[in-house]
């Protein structure tokens, strides 16, 4: 396993810790360091590895909202239930996808009470479906940031081309762009620079993030998922920091060329267009945040095919979702964490997929549970 | 979902529409490659390469050494066995 070790070696992982140190004590910090990780797969490494706490203690890393099935608004989930629950659709989604909670309950109980909900791999699995029961209307639920946006787009041009007709689209794609930017205007939150993420950035480039470092004045270091890449992405981070330097730069060079995907892109461009606003669980409306399909592709398009509930639900007032996903709570200082929310009966998103944050640091986070419940009975903010 | 599974292509399935047949970790299905070919890198050149997979798509091409290593990860984050189950279970 040489090829591994390289990422893994113990003494590398050392030295950078200890340059991330001299680096901190170079800045002179008045306040901690606030650092996010946009990406889920991120929080599912760094908790996984124990990253935050190889690192000096005047760091904190926020973890973001890149896990697009954690920030699935209640409403669209809710409307995904009224899509199964007719007859005549099959709806296919990422397994992921099913337990994600809805005010109606989720996919799996929908399933359970009848619907046909089937798990896919691949868009492409929905559109074979299509293609076996021409007599039913297949909808696959598309999700996610632009590392899957090529898939559904490639997918519905191939439906196209064939003259599928039995084969939609109920698309709640993300874009992380703008996300980031409603995240740098928020006035609770005070960033002190951001690790981009690995695949997104694959397809969309470098370019996209420069407004980032030109008119918000932070850094930005577009990093890989090893624990040494998260290292090496987080010193790289302070050296900026240190030299009061801010720009975009690339840890991730193997995999993210500076222009992205051309062929990625033109087909997302070819199929989908900016919504005006789109909701987030969690952090509310943000401007052009999703994308919706172009209207000369309505056939596919189950938003047009069919008439949905398209209700927007509120959280449960419990949940503090939102301020996890904005860094203003760290996950076990929400009030239901481990009790009411657990990755088992999840009541918040975060909690639902292992790279939210909520989950990951139920599961990895070497948390005495009982100590947090017992902190938090006695009204003392539950610590680390 | 986010973080995909490298696999290697071993077959072209279908050059028109793209497609070819993938092995990861000893699983093989059928994906797409429309975005990791272009006139320099046509289909038929594609078997033997390794890439990265996201839901059935190949969105990049990457060396062995980065799909062992990707592998790794994977498995240790316990998502490489989630991520063959769902390429198994079709439909
Ligand atoms: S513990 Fe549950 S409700 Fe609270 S922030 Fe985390 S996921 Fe949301």
């Amino acid at each position: 396993m040489k090829y591994v070790d390289e990422f893994r070696d113990p003494d590398r992982a050392r030295v950078l810790c200890e340059n991330i140190r001299r680096l901190v004590d170079r800045i002179g910090l008045e306040r901690p360091l606030q650092l996010m990780e946009v990406c889920g797969g991120h929080t599912h490494s760094i908790f996984r590895y124990g990253i935050g706490n190889m690192l000096p203690k005047e760091i904190e890393l926020v973890h973001g909202p890149g896990c697009p099935v954690c920030v699935l608004p209640m409403g669209r989930v809710d409307d995904c239930v009224a899509l199964a629950e007719r007859s005549e659709v099959i709806f296919t989604t990422f397994g992921d996808a099913m337990r994600v909670p809805g005010s109606r309950g989720n996919l799996l109980e929908a399933k359970a009470r009848g619907a046909d909900v089937r798990m896919v791999y691949s868009p492409l699995d929905a559109l074979a479906l299509a293609r076996k029961h021409p007599d039913r209307e297949i909808v696959f639920f598309g999700l996610g940031f632009e590392t899957t946006m090529p898939s559904t787009a490639l997918t519905v041009l191939q439906a196209e081309r064939d003259g599928i007709d039995n084969f939609s689209l109920f698309c709640n794609h993300i874009t992380i762009v703008p996300t980031i930017k409603a995240i740098l205007d928020s006035p609770d939150l005070r960033l002190d620079g951001f690790l981009g993420p690995g695949h997104v950035s694959m397809i969309i480039g470098l370019e996209p993030y420069e407004f980032i470092a030109r008119d918000y004045r932070r850094p930005i270091v577009i990093s890989g998922f090893e624990p040494l890449d998260i290292l090496q992405g987080i010193w790289m981070l302070l050296e900026q920091l240190a030299a009061g330097r801010c720009e975009v730069e690339n840890q991730y060079r193997r995999i993210v060329p500076r222009a992205g995907n051309r062929q990625a892109l033109s087909a997302i461009h070819r199929v989908f267009e900016l919504r005006e606003y789109f909701e987030w669980r969690g952090l509310g409306s943000i401007d052009y945040s999703g994308v919706r399909m172009r209207r000369e592709y309505a056939r596919f398009d189950a938003e047009r095919k069919f008439t949905l509930p398209n209700l927007r639900i509120a959280d449960p007032k419990a949940c503090q979702c939102g301020e996890v996903l904005k860094g203003v709570i760290r996950p076990w200082e929400c009030k239901v964490f481990g009790t009411a929310c657990t990755p088992e009966m999840p009541l918040g998103a975060l909690m639902v997929s292992s790279e939210g944050a909520c989950a990951a640091y139920f599961n990895y986070g070497g948390i005495d549970l009982a100590e947090v419940i017992r902190r938090r009975k006695a009204g003392a903010p539950a610590g680390a | 979902m986010c973080l995909g599974i490298p696999g290697r292509i071993v077959a072209i399935a279908d050059a028109a529409n793209r497609l070819a047949v993938v092995d990861v970790a000893g699983v093989r299905r059928r994906v797409n490659v429309a975005c990791i070919v272009d006139d320099a890198h046509p289909v038929e050149s594609c078997v033997g390469d390794w890439v990265l997979l996201h839901v059935g798509f190949a969105m990049s091409r990457i060396d062995e050494a980065e799909a062992v290593r990707t592998l790794a990860l994977l498995t240790e984050l316990g998502e490489a066995e989630l991520e063959l189950d769902r390429m198994q279970s079709g439909s």
